[in-house]
């Protein structure tokens, strides 16, 4: 039976020294999160900005799409961008299944939704304040949605560390089109997933606090940074 | 932009006609007062004027320019009542504007100056209170350099000296040449500062006259009967 005394051990000694594994693992894993947290927000913040003000025909479906894409299933989604790449797939001959870019995929497409109807939202609310004095200035669509994506910066923030939150602890898209390859996929997430099925439960969960410990210094590095933004 | 020419303009709002049969024209520059009861369509015609808002019927045109016309906006500005407040600094809030308007930045300072905001430049819009958010909204829409300025109860839940400073804005307004058109409840304030008033019941225009005769000899009952209420000791 698994006690927590393991668990604290097991986390310390991989705190203890630099452990090269784990540095690599988890220098991938941010690698992994980031790239894709930021590749969504990029697309992800303007896109939520336009549907919050600017109408067109379907824009409600639009709208519903997106909010139900924010509980797609990992393993599902894992599974389509497995197909999208491998190599009897459309995007086949790019080669990219099994790689980080692969699994960069992925998490984009997981966090891409959270943050396009988070913005979607928070920008729809600051739109009923914003819509006649950006009329009266005839402020142009594009620079409306620079405004209210400014002027929201703090809010947004939050959408972002949502979409980085989702990205950094899911295992079903990244296991699936990483396939947790030693010294090349391996992630996290996936090594926890691993060590659980060796039946290494101290190291499991020590690996998970570490993960929690990483989650927690990028919020409080974010949370920091918001006294300046303001 | 002058003359502002409307006729037969009805606004409707879910079906139910809020303003009708409205004829008006304001050829002068100066400040014109829109004033009437709450309801009686005052904002509603401000933002009628300013191409906010489609009418449902008549015609409202700027020196023979359609009012929703992108030209004819331009040319114009508007501050609400409550004033948005751009989340940046006070300086940011104008410089938005005269980047939007291709304007050159070296005029924030006279803007900055103009509103009495100069040692506030740096802080947060935000944190300013009502009658210097006010200040700065006109400042704001001074800096697109418009023809024609709308206020909406600008000076509304303000005290005296945020009343006066806000007064003096306007007045360095029309030194420029600016045509002011405001809606306010004040009645002493518009004594001030109306160069004619525009009272508006139940959604139509009672009567359009100068200041002067408007306050001393009132043409409609309606008129008269507001300007008693705001005389009357309680």
């Amino acid at each position: 039976m698994t006690t927590f005394s393991q668990v604290l051990s097991e986390v310390a000694m991989l705190l203890s020294g630099p452990d090269p594994d784990l540095i690599e693992i988890v220098g991938l894993s941010l690698r992994v999160s980031v790239t894709a947290t930021v590749l969504a927000c990029l697309i992800g913040l303007p896109l939520g900005a336009l549907l919050a003000i600017r109408p067109f025909p379907g824009r409600g479906l639009c709208t519903l799409l997106i909010n139900t894409l924010m509980g797609m299933p990992p393993v599902v989604l894992g599974l389509m961008v497995y197909l999208l790449l491998s190599r009897s797939g459309p995007m086949g001959f790019l080669q990219l299944l099994y790689t980080p870019t692969a699994m960069i995929i992925a998490q984009f497409a997981l966090v891409l939704p959270i943050v396009a109807a988070l913005t979607r939202q928070q920008v729809e609310d600051s739109w009923k304040d914003y819509c006649d004095p950006m009329h009266s200035l005839c402020v142009p669509t594009t620079s409306a949605v620079q405004t209210l994506l400014w002027d929201n910066r703090l809010s947004l923030l939050t959408a972002a560390l949502a979409g980085f939150s989702r990205a950094i602890s899911e295992v079903g898209a990244v296991i699936i089109v990483g396939g947790n390859i030693d010294h090349l996929t391996r992630v996290m997430t996936t090594a926890i997933v691993l060590e659980t099925s060796k039946g290494d439960l101290p190291l499991a969960l020590a690996l998970g606090v570490v993960l929690m410990t990483i989650a927690l210094i990028i919020n409080a590095l974010v949370f920091s940074s918001k006294g300046k933004l303001a | 932009m002058l003359p502002l020419q409307i006729r037969q303009l009805a606004v409707c709002i879910d079906n139910k006609a809020l303003l009708h049969n409205i004829d008006l024209t304001l050829a002068d520059k100066g400040v014109s007062i829109l004033m009437g009861h709450n309801g009686a369509g005052k904002s509603l015609l401000l933002r009628c004027m300013h191409g906010l808002i489609e009418p449902a019927a008549g015609s409202l045109q700027w020196a023979g320019i359609h009012a929703t016309d992108i030209n004819s906006r331009h040319r114009q500005a508007m501050v609400f009542q409550k004033p948005l407040m751009l989340n940046r600094s006070v300086a940011g809030n104008i410089l938005y504007v005269l980047k939007l308007r291709n304007k050159p930045k070296d005029r924030l300072q006279q803007h900055l100056q103009t509103a009495e905001l100069e040692s506030q430049s740096r802080q947060s819009a935000r944190s300013l209170s009502g009658g210097e958010q006010q200040r700065l909204a006109i400042a704001r829409a001074l800096a697109c350099e418009p023809e024609v300025l709308f206020l909406d109860e600008p000076t509304a839940n303000l005290d005296p000296e945020a009343t006066q400073k806000i007064e003096s804005q306007i007045h360095h307004a029309t030194g420029k040449s600016i045509k002011v058109i405001m809606v306010t409840h004040d009645v002493a304030q518009a004594r001030r500062i109306a160069d004619d008033v525009v009272f508006i019941h139940k959604g139509a225009i009672t009567e359009h006259t100068k200041a002067k005769t408007f306050f001393t000899t009132p043409e409609s009952k309606q008129a008269h009967d507001y300007l008693a209420a705001y005389v009357k000791p309680v």
